[in-house]
């Protein structure tokens, strides 16, 4: 009597996989995407659209066949879904490096280092590249944000301290109304703005127009982040400091405030990441120069995203060489502020 | 011997006499909570009263009607000899199709994604492919704009022109004037991509929700990937991936610059359906195309435009937060 067996995986006898599976398995995976390249370098399909939907079509069927007479009996819609996961992950991988790589290297293509250090007052309509900068755009930008920031980031952790402190019979509202403020088209916080302090003759058109307008859309973001942070503090903390005689206000001061700390500024580097790129506020707000203005009360301010509008605008070659460079640095800054929150938050535990 | 028993320690509620300092740090803090409402009112309120002379000469026909004529500026009752026009009707039927197409598309990319990070990378590309997403979605609209106008028209076009060509015979992909450059089907893409991370993240919180017993039990009974994804984890998950796809809906609606340069706007006529003709319309980028130029009366018609914008991201935002909220509350 012989007993045939199938040689098992040895170091994992559980595991069900051997051998000839896994060759199927390497066979059909690896395979399709070779077959799919062939069929297109031999059939008049065109295009990295057309060799993956290829692709696509290819291993939807070898798939199902090795579903069918593979070593492992599986179902169709099992391996269909398999393969439709990997098309979704391919589509948005691609679709999102088409995005990041251009920005690099058409900005670094644009590079030179006027293009930092001088506004864009003395840019012609057809001027090299090596006249002018963005210094101005820049400049805005810095200042733009932190007034935003000045006015959002306070009044962002109030909402959130009334969540977490007070926890009065108003919490569920105040939660609502802040998802509903996090939903306010960033231009319609531009066309309020307009209406309720430039046209009725508070503000100029200025950098402190332009701040208020991006602290709206900046508010939301501080308040949900740093509520969850504040959350994050044990209540036996707040409940050890109040039986130790500590009036509420101290309990927030000298308990709450200090061990959220990380987490609060986590949430404000958010609230930034959130509005340097904002575009159409400022454009109705702050409405845009090419000549270097540091005040934020007076004048019209440029900003980087505005920069980049309206070089597109403009639509010339070096014009756009301009605005690929503006948005890669416009780029730059947002990824170190995301950089610096992730850096802090992985420190602070906070998911 | 009874009555020493029963001193058993009952719960007393315990009475706090606020000090004066505490009662206006308390009032500070119910001011801070109530800053987002403020604000909201007043966007509402300063938006109704600017667009009031309009919204009063044209009624509610200038939600239904489509023209966007300035004429001379004035109103007929003032003694106007080029008397102006304004409805809306196609920028706002354009801003909610473009919506569409682009939760259209970025629905089920997101969930695949959401499923993927869960059910098919391996988990040491988690966390690194999670930061990436992060990435992509805090893009700055401006940077889609950009790549929208120079990276995707030009194969856009090409996607177009096929779709055109093959499946022309189905009304949303005809076309009247072979033009495809700035279509609501490209505005449409370009969303699509900004607004697949949003989906993706909010889809894949609601799955790390699904109660890993209810997996583990399917997984006991037999169930293949597949008939998990299917039976326990997209049934569970309903509620939260409807309103992930509501919250990009949202954001979709009220997105102006990545829109404003793949989008011909057309003021004359709804395009209701043909999403391949380079006429669509978008009410934000109706906005920032006539500010610059606008004299008081078109202004105040461009406010009623940004109030119908306002209440309808609105509407679409709540119902995304409450059916997000649900869906979490059920854990």
């Amino acid at each position: 009597m012989t007993i045939t067996t199938t040689k098992a995986n040895s170091r994992k006898p559980w595991d069900a996989t051997d051998s000839v599976y896994r060759n199927q398995q390497l066979l059909v995976h690896v395979g399709t995407p070779l077959l799919a390249a062939l069929v297109v370098s031999l059939t008049g399909i065109r295009g990295g659209s057309g060799l993956f939907c290829t692709w696509l079509v290819l291993h939807l069927i070898t798939g199902a066949l090795l579903a069918k007479f593979g070593r492992r009996k599986y179902s169709i819609a099992n391996s269909s879904m398999q393969v439709l996961l990997v098309a979704s992950l391919i589509i948005f991988v691609t679709a999102a490096m088409s995005v990041l790589l251009p920005v690099f290297t058409k900005g670094i293509a644009a590079f030179s280092s006027n293009l930092l250090f001088q506004d864009a007052s003395t840019v012609e309509p057809d001027s090299v590249l090596t006249t002018g900068g963005i210094l101005h755009a820049i400049v805005g930008t810095a200042i733009i944000v932190l007034f935003a920031s000045i006015i959002s980031i306070p009044f962002g952790i109030l909402a959130a301290l009334y969540v977490t402190e007070v926890r009065g019979r108003l919490t569920p509202y105040v939660r609502f109304f802040v998802q509903a403020m996090s939903g306010v088209p960033s231009i319609v916080a531009g066309l309020f703005v307009y209406a309720a302090l430039i046209v009725s003759g508070i503000l100029p058109f200025s950098g402190l127009s332009g701040a208020i307008a991006l602290s709206i859309l900046m508010l939301p973001t501080v308040a949900r982040t740093a509520e969850e942070v504040l959350l994050l503090v044990p209540d036996d903390l707040r409940s050890a400091a109040l039986a130790l005689g500590a009036t509420q206000r101290k309990v927030v001061r000298m308990v709450v405030l200090p061990s959220a700390g990380p987490g609060l500024v986590t949430a404000s580097i958010l609230g930034i990441a959130r509005i340097t790129g904002e575009t159409a506020p400022l454009l109705l707000t702050a409405f845009g120069a090419t000549t270097l203005n540091a005040n934020p009360f007076n004048e019209p301010m440029s900003a980087l995203p505005i920069y980049i509008f309206t070089q597109m605008l403009l639509g010339g070659e070096n014009d756009v060489a301009r605005a690929w460079f503006a948005c890669m640095v416009l780029m730059i800054m947002v990824g170190l502020l995301f950089g610096t929150a992730r850096f802090l938050v992985s420190r602070s535990g906070l998911k | 011997m009874t009555s020493t028993l029963e001193l058993e320690p009952t719960p007393q509620a315990i009475t706090v006499l606020r000090t004066k300092g505490d009662r206006i740090f308390r009032g500070i803090l119910i001011f801070g909570g109530l800053v987002s409402f403020l604000v909201l009112a007043g966007i509402f309120g300063y938006l109704a009263q600017s667009a009031a002379p309009v919204l009063q000469a044209f009624g509610f026909q200038f939600f239904t009607d489509s023209s966007w004529y300035a004429g001379d500026g004035l109103l007929p009752s003032e003694g106007s000899i080029d008397p102006p026009t304004f409805g809306i009707l196609p920028m706002l039927w354009g801003s909610i199709l473009i919506a569409i197409i682009s939760v259209g598309i970025a629905l089920p990319l997101g969930v695949g994604i959401a499923l993927s990070i869960v059910y098919l990378i391996p988990k040491r590309t988690v966390f690194g492919f999670t930061l990436f997403i992060d990435l992509i979605a805090a893009i700055p609209s401006i940077v889609f704009g950009l790549w929208g106008f120079f990276v995707l028209v030009p194969h856009g076009i090409l996607w177009a022109e096929w779709l055109n060509e093959k499946l022309g015979f189905i009304p949303i992909f005809s076309v009247q004037f072979p033009a495809f450059e700035q279509s609501p089907f490209m505005a449409g893409l370009v969303l699509a991509i900004m607004i697949t991370p949003i989906v993706a993240v909010v889809t894949r919180q609601i799955f790390a929700l699904v109660p890993p017993d209810l997996i583990n039990a399917a997984q006991a009974l037999g169930g293949s990937r597949w008939t998990i994804i299917r039976d326990v984890v997209l049934p569970f998950s309903r509620g939260g991936i409807i309103g992930g796809a509501m919250l990009g809906l949202g954001r979709a609606l009220g997105e102006t610059v990545a829109v404003f340069f793949v989008l011909q706007l057309f003021f004359d006529e709804v395009n209701w359906y043909r999403i391949l003709e380079s006429s669509g319309g978008s009410v934000a980028s109706l906005i920032i195309a006539k500010f610059g130029e606008a004299g008081a009366l078109e202004i105040s018609a461009l406010f009623a435009a940004g109030l119908a914008l306002f209440v309808i991201t609105l509407l679409a935002n709540a119902a995304a937060s409450l059916l997000v909220n649900s869906s979490k509350a059920k854990k």
